[in-house]
This record gives structure tokens, C-alpha cells and sequence, in this order.
């Protein structure tokens, strides 16, 4: 070989590891890219108003974020298989009022079961998980065994949960709970709960979607329907428990709203699901179904979090504030499609 | 390993579709450690055939025997799970996820906290691929392969079901000659290590270079089976083909003007290559091949669907531009796609509304509102001229005929005044007496000038319509005959194959 040659296939090859590393780093910012724009969110609006970085104010946004943080965690279940749940809102309203009812202090004005003594909060958490489970569920039975578009079947689900909410209630708010129940919205020390009560929910579903047969049939489901029942994937039974998952994530989140709140109106959380599908969706878990992970969800409503505390803490407007929402979500499902379409 | 004994016998199987016996009983036996080819035309059954075995489509009535048992009632989990594995031909995979993913997706191994074992998983998928040589990280996202390496993972995924019995189908469609060879050369390990193969293909090269025997299928039915060395490639063709052309292509010789539309060097990706060939008024050009031979993405070429690589185009003689099938139909061109359903009609809209969809332009007032009662006129011409059978012209499409869908298509595209027709597959689905209208309507076509380009997979169809025949074969322009009297089914069929080559 002579040196000519030599020097040509080296340079070629120094080409193509620069190549190599440009076509990494650029997947690399893709597949991270929204931590960029978090730290990017975080930045400026930390520069505009120092405050936002004070401890107290993180401590806020992530209990902001919490509620409809834990609610994304069963949405990203549930788009990664390719549906939707329009539902988890009402279901949230539901499950509340069910906890509230029976975490009420004996001695409270109105008490919803009047002989009711103080009950200890496994009780009402108990029955939370099981309302929201059940509802979560029923919405996988339909789409499994009636083939109705998710859609439909959860936007049938968001008005039967509501309705069987206000008629639970009489349409009133059920308030004044035992201290156990309200400590599931207070802190320990410094630590917010419902921050904990988060924290346990993205390790849970993280484990379920990364490291369980059932997370790989989410997955196998959302991109392939056809290769999972080839495959021999028990799809119906996946579906219910994908929805069923959903709805108890609704559940965990009305626990923690009763706590915070102190008080669950039936027509709470109303809209919420949106969030929850938009911290999704900004979190890169692709609508065309197969593609999603936990740390998408979570930062997805992180920036959702950082977001609508940045701007109240600069005094915008709440109704530009869901201007930038909107258009953020918008920015995100179109970057989403283009990183997809370029692989084909 | 029993050489001789046979692995599977399937007896006397029938498979009746709503208003279609697909299969009439038919037989196929298959012997431990062979390449067994499935042979026929399309339509023969032999999809149908598989779809039985993989407990896709359960069989009507007949016997299927595997390792000596009947078997019968089972899915297709069930069908892997005894051995029969099918690698089909539109591959599915789960894109985004991986190799490993792919493979044991519905049977990870788990740790004894009942969680996937990763380490293991990623261990046993090395090993599955070590089988067929293939070395690519089991970690590595299969989106990213191309589509042979993709066909490797297929048949890694049938062996680690342990499969002793392996169909494939068309597996070479999208290979290239190299990828070729190195899939033989596994199929040809796995023989050696006592596992079956089904082996469909139109490739007759293909068959006579890697199968052992062969069983030939047509209409439905078994017409026979042998040895590969017993069989020669022209027994091969006429037991295939075999039906004779009968009389119900009513052409009529009509006057054959000049050139219209002339087709120079035409390239499509790798789809198509150097594809040349003219067409003159009152002409009936037919274009016969096999399924993947590229006809119908040469007629999408020229009609702008697709976008050409390279290659001219003229029409009179002028080079023209298309680039969008609005520039084809400004070029008085019109195309009457292959798949009725998903690309041509609408079915919940009337006749009315599907016919003038092309052309409303025609009837827009000064006022910018429809001239609804001159669309109306028109519309009710030409259903009364190719004799379309609906109640009224308010009829929903979806409530007629195939072969009166098909009329309302080609009202649709003969109100913009086409003067080439591209016609693909204008008969496919539509049953005996229809289609013979059709035929007579194509004729009548070309008798008032109009030059026609015709796509059919049924060579009596473009027998006894064509004026000139264009064969393709793997993407490329293999013959153009002149359609006279002693062409036989036989001789397109060796053009149709790369049997014969003379461009």
C-alpha cells in the first residue's frame, strides 16, 4: 500500500467517525432535547426572577406538578399502547369524593356518613384505588371487547364518572378530614408528601414499563398491534390493565388533591386530563403509539410546572399563560413527528 | 432424522370466504429436512393455504397433521408453540424497540422477583443469532435494520420457537442478489439440520436452486406435486397456467393512430429501472408480470403519484413535466387505480358525488357556487352510456357492484376527457359478466382513439385486450410482443420470469 493511499483511507475513515459522532450527538439532542428546554425554562425565568430558585418556590412547583404528574404516569401507559384516556379527570372527581367521604372527622359540620367515627386513612385510600382502578378498567374492557376508539370510550367514561360523582355528593363538596389525611398534603420537615407520594409513582411505573413483560406488551401493542397477537400477547387482557393502571394513577392523584386541598368538590379536577396528556405528549410519548418512557412523562410536567409558576411569578397574565401552553404542546408533537418521520 | 417421513400432511383442505370457495380441497405433504416450494399464480391459493396451517383462517372442513397428529382449534400462538413458524411477507415488526424486544416479545425471561431478565434475554438472543451468523448487538433498535437484516430477525424468531417448520413467503422480494445467496445459505444450514421449510416464490430460478420439491396450486386447487429435478421449467409454466384463453374479450381491431405517449429510460428508485415503451391512439397496450415486477409503480411513475428518478416522458412528442397527478391530468391522462377500495372510491357518497370529484372545477358558476344541474346532466350521460346499474344517480357507491364501482370510476375519469387511460388490474374482484362489460367498455375506448395502458395479472385478460404486450420482470422491461395468434401463455410466462430476456 502506498503511503498515498494510506494517508486517503485514513482521512476517509476520520470522516466517517466524525460523521458517526455529528449523527450522535444530534440523536442524542433529540432524544434529550426537552431536558434542554426545561434547563432552558428554568434559566431564564431564574435570571427575570431570582426567586423561582429559592427552595420554598421548587418545593412549590413540584407540588404543583405532582397531581397531574402522577396523572401522566398512567397516560404514558396509555399512549405508548396508542390510545388516549379523556377520562382520568372525572375519574380523579369520583375516586375524591369517595376518599373525602370517608376520611371526614367525626366531628365534622356536615358529615357525609353521619354515624361515621374517625377512619383510619388506609380506609379511604383503599377506596380510592379501588374506584379508580374499576373505572380505569371498565374504559379497557370497552375498547378491548367492543373495539370502540379510545376516544370514544373515555369520553363516555369522563361524563358517567362525573355524573356518578355529583350524585354521590348531591353535588356538594365533602371537607374537614382527619389529620392522617391531611398529612398526605402537608410536609415532612422540609419534604412535601405529595412530592414522596410522586417520587414512589414514577419508581412504580418505571419498573412496570421498563422491566415487566406487561411493560414490553405496551410497547409491542402501541407498535405493532399485529406482531403482539402473532406473538401471542394476550392484547385484551393488556388493554384492561393498561387502562386499569390509568385510572388507579387518577385515584393516586385524587388522594393526593384531598390532602392539599383539603376539600374534593365533584366537579374537581375538570380538565386535568388534558394536562396529563399534555405533559405526556411534551415528554416525547408518540401518539402513533409505541414510543414512551417514564423520565419523558416526568419532565414533560415538569416544564408544565416550571412553566405556569415562572410566568405567575413574572405577573403574566394567566390567559397568555395558556397561549404558551398551547403553542408548546403544538411545538412538541411536531418535532415528535419529524424526529419519527426521518427514521423512515 | 427420518429423511422420508413426512412432517405435514394437510388432506382434502376447503376454504370457503363468504361468496368464495378459495380452496377446494386441497393436499400438501412435507417431509422432515426439505425445501418445499409452493408454485401458482396469483389467486392460486397458496396464501390461503398458509393462513390454514398458521391458524389464521381455520379451514372449512379437511385434516391437518403435524409430527403425526391431527391437529385442529388452535391460534397461532398455539401454531408456534408446536413448531410452525411463518415469516410473512409485509415483515412485522415492533419498530422502536429492539432485536432482543422483538424476539422473546410475549415470553420474556424473568428473574425470580418475576421482573425481565435483561442479562439473560440479551445472552439467549446472542445465541439465537449465532444460529444464522448474524451479528448485530441483540440491543440494537430494529428500525434501524435494513429490510434483509430484518428478515434475519424474522427467521432468528422462528428458531427460538424451536420451529421445525418454517414457511416463507416471497422472502426475496426485497432483497438483493447478495442477501439472496446469504438467506439460501442458511436455508440450506437449517435443511441439513432436519427442519422444513415452505418455500413460496414467483422467482422460478429461486425454486430450482434451493427446493427440493415442489406442489403446484390454481385456482383453488392441487394440481400436482414432484421432485424439482423431475419437473422441467416448461412442465413448471403449464402446470401453473393451464386454463385456456376463452371468448369473453370482445376486441375489436380498431384503427391505431399515432404515437401518444412515449415512455424513455424510466427510473423509479430501485424499484424500476430503464423502463422504455410507447403507446399509440386507439392502441391497447397490456403490461403483464408478476406481483412485485413493478408494473403498477411504472403507471403511478408516469401519472406523477410517484416521482421519477429519471427518465422522459412525452406526449405528441413534447417532453412533459409531471411531477403531481394534477400535471397528468392536465396532460389528458387519467388512472384507474388498482385497489378499488382504499384508493379510488368513496364509498358513502353517491354516484353523483363520485363521479364529479375529478371535475369540479368544470362546473364552477361565475358566482363560485356548483352548477349542480348541468353536473347532474352530465352525470346521468355517461352512467346511462357505459350502462352503470344504480337505482338513481343518489345511490351510495358503497351499495353497488363491484363491477358498477368499477363504471362509476371510470365515469369519473372519462368526464375529464382523458385521452390515456391507465387502467391497473380494471377487473380485479369483479365476478364473470361484469367483467366482460368492462372489457367491451375498454374496447369501445380505444375504437374513439383513446390509448389505453393496461396492468392485469391475468394473462387471458391481456391476451385477448392487447394490442402489444409489455412484460416486466423484476423491475425491468424483459420483452414488448406483438399480441398475434400463436403467442402463448407459455412464452410470457418465461418473459414474466426472467426465463426469456430479450429487451
Amino acid at each position: 500500500m502506498t503511503s498515498d493511499s494510506k494517508k486517503l483511507m485514513d482521512q476517509a475513515e476520520r470522516s466517517r467517525l466524525a460523521d458517526n459522532k455529528k449523527t450522535k450527538v444530534k440523536a442524542l439532542l433529540q432524544k434529550y432535547g426537552i431536558i434542554l428546554v426545561l434547563l432552558f425554562l428554568i434559566i431564564v425565568i431564574s435570571t427575570i426572577q431570582p426567586k423561582f430558585l429559592s427552595s420554598t418556590n421548587i418545593f412549590n412547583v413540584l407540588t404543583q406538578s405532582s397531581i397531574f404528574g402522577i396523572m401522566a404516569l398512567g397516560m404514558t401507559l396509555v399512549i405508548t399502547s396508542k390510545g388516549i384516556d379523556i377520562s382520568v379527570g372525572s375519574v380523579l372527581a369520583l375516586s375524591g369524593v369517595v376518599a373525602a367521604s370517608l376520611a371526614q372527622v367525626s366531628s365534622a359540620t356536615t358529615q357525609y356518613y353521619p354515624s361515621l367515627s374517625d377512619m383510619p386513612v388506609i380506609l379511604p385510600i383503599i377506596a380510592a384505588l379501588l374506584v379508580g382502578l374499576l373505572m380505569g378498567s371498565i374504559n379497557g374492557g370497552l375498547i378491548a371487547f367492543t373495539g370502540i376508539p379510545a376516544f370514544i370510550a373515555t369520553l363516555g367514561m369522563m361524563t358517567i364518572a362525573r355524573g356518578l360523582a355529583l350524585i354521590y355528593t348531591g353535588g356538594k363538596p365533602i371537607s374537614q378530614f382527619t389529620p392522617d389525611m391531611m398529612f398526605i398534603g402537608s410536609k415532612v420537615g422540609f419534604f412535601p408528601v405529595p412530592v414522596l407520594v410522586y417520587l414512589i409513582m414514577i419508581a412504580i411505573t418505571w419498573v412496570l414499563l421498563g422491566y415487566t413483560s406487561f411493560g414490553k406488551n405496551v410497547y409491542a401493542i402501541g407498535g405493532n398491534i399485529k406482531a403482539a397477537e402473532i406473538s401471542g400477547v394476550n392484547v385484551k387482557k393488556n388493554l384492561i390493565l393498561i387502562y386499569g393502571y390509568a385510572g388507579l394513577c387518577a385515584a393516586v392523584a385524587s388522594i393526593v388533591f384531598a390532602g392539599r386541598v383539603g376539600s374534593v368538590h365533584p366537579g374537581a379536577a375538570a380538565g386535568y386530563e388534558l394536562t396529563a396528556i399534555a405533559a405526556t405528549t411534551i415528554g416525547g410519548t408518540s401518539h402513533y403509539g409505541g414510543i414512551g418512557t417514564v423520565w419523558g412523562a416526568v419532565v414533560g410536567a415538569l416544564v408544565l410546572g416550571v412553566l405556569r409558576n415562572g410566568m405567575t411569578l413574572m405577573g403574566i397574565e394567566a390567559y397568555w399563560q395558556q397561549i404558551v401552553e398551547g403553542v408548546i404542546i403544538i411545538v412538541a408533537v411536531v418535532v415528535d413527528m419529524r424526529k419519527n418521520a426521518r427514521k423512515k | 432424522m427420518e429423511r422420508d417421513k413426512e412432517i405435514l400432511v394437510m388432506k382434502d383442505i376447503v376454504k370457503t370466504f363468504p361468496g368464495v370457495k378459495a380452496l377446494k380441497g386441497v393436499d400438501l405433504n412435507v417431509k422432515y429436512g426439505e425445501i418445499h416450494a409452493l408454485m401458482g399464480e396469483n389467486g392460486a391459493g397458496k396464501s390461503t393455504l398458509m393462513k390454514c396451517l398458521i391458524g389464521i383462517h381455520p379451514p372449512t372442513s379437511g385434516q391437518i397433521y403435524f409430527e403425526g397428529n391431527l391437529i385442529e382449534n388452535y391460534s397461532t400462538s398455539d401454531a408456534l408453540k408446536m413448531g410452525i413458524a411463518m415469516i410473512h411477507q409485509e415483515l412485522s415488526p415492533v419498530e422502536h424497540r429492539s432485536i432482543m424486544e422483538n424476539i422473546w416479545l410475549g415470553r420474556e425471561p424473568k428473574t425470580k422477583l418475576g421482573l425481565v431478565d435483561h442479562k439473560k434475554m440479551y445472552e439467549m438472543t446472542k445465541d439465537v443469532l449465532k444460529l444464522i451468523d448474524f451479528n448485530e448487538d441483540p440491543k440494537t433498535l430494529v428500525a434501524s435494520l435494513t429490510v434483509a437484516n430484518m428478515q434475519m430477525i424474522e427467521i432468528a424468531k422462528a428458531l427460538s420457537y424451536n420451529a421445525k417448520l418454517i414457511i416463507m413467503d416471497e422472502p426475496t422480494s426485497a432483497l438483493t442478489n447478495k442477501e439472496i445467496e446469504q438467506l439460501f445459505s442458511i436455508m440450506r444450514r437449517l435443511r441439513e439440520n432436519g427442519k422444513s421449510i415452505i418455500y413460496i416464490s414467483h422467482k422460478l430460478d429461486e425454486i430450482y436452486e434451493i427446493c427440493d420439491r415442489i406442489t403446484v396450486y390454481r385456482d383453488g386447487q392441487y394440481i400436482g406435486d414432484g421432485d424439482t429435478k423431475d419437473i422441467n421449467v416448461n412442465e413448471l409454466i403449464k402446470m401453473m397456467v393451464g386454463r385456456e384463453v376463452n371468448e369473453m374479450f370482445p376486441k375489436v381491431t380498431c384503427d391505431i393512430g399515432d404515437v401518444k405517449l412515449e415512455v424513455k429510460n424510466l427510473c423509479y428508485g430501485r424499484k424500476f429501472k430503464d423502463v422504455s415503451f410507447d403507446v399509440k391512439k386507439g392502441e391497447i397496450l397490456g403490461i403483464a408480470g408478476l406481483v412485485g415486477a413493478g408494473r403498477t409503480e411504472v403507471i403511478e411513475t408516469i401519472f406523477g403519484i410517484r416521482e421519477k428518478s429519471s427518465g422522459q416522458i412525452y406526449v405528441d412528442g413534447n417532453e412533459v413535466r409531471i411531477k403531481t397527478p394534477a400535471d397528468a391530468k392536465q396532460n389528458k391522462m387519467a388512472l384507474l387505480t388498482e385497489d378499488r377500495r382504499s384508493t379510488g372510491i368513496f364509498p358513502m357518497l353517491t354516484v353523483f358525488q363520485n363521479v364529479i370529484i375529478a371535475n369540479i372545477q368544470k362546473y364552477i358558476k361565475k358566482t363560485g357556487l356548483l352548477n349542480h344541474k348541468k353536473a347532474i346532466e352530465d352525470t346521468n350521460e355517461f352512467v346511462k352510456a357505459i350502462s352503470i346499474k344504480t337505482p338513481s344517480i343518489y345511490q351510495k357507491v358503497e351499495n353497488l357492484s363491484g363491477g358498477n364501482q368499477q363504471k362509476v370510476l371510470v365515469a369519473r375519469w372519462l368526464l375529464t376527457n382523458p385521452e390515456i387511460l391507465f387502467l391497473d388490474e380494471p377487473t380485479r374482484g369483479i365476478d364473470v359478466g361484469a367483467k366482460a362489460e368492462i372489457h367491451r367498455l375498454i374496447t369501445n375506448l380505444a375504437g374513439q382513439g383513446k390509448s389505453i395502458i393496461m396492468v392485469s395479472s391475468e394473462l387471458p385478460e391481456v391476451m385477448g385486450m392487447s394490442d402489444r404486450i409489455v412484460i416486466m420482470h423484476e423491475g425491468k422491461v424483459t420483452g414488448i410482443l406483438d399480441n398475434t395468434k400463436d403467442l402463448t401463455q407459455e412464452e410470457i410466462m418465461r418473459y414474466a420470469t426472467g426465463q426469456a430476456a430479450t429487451a
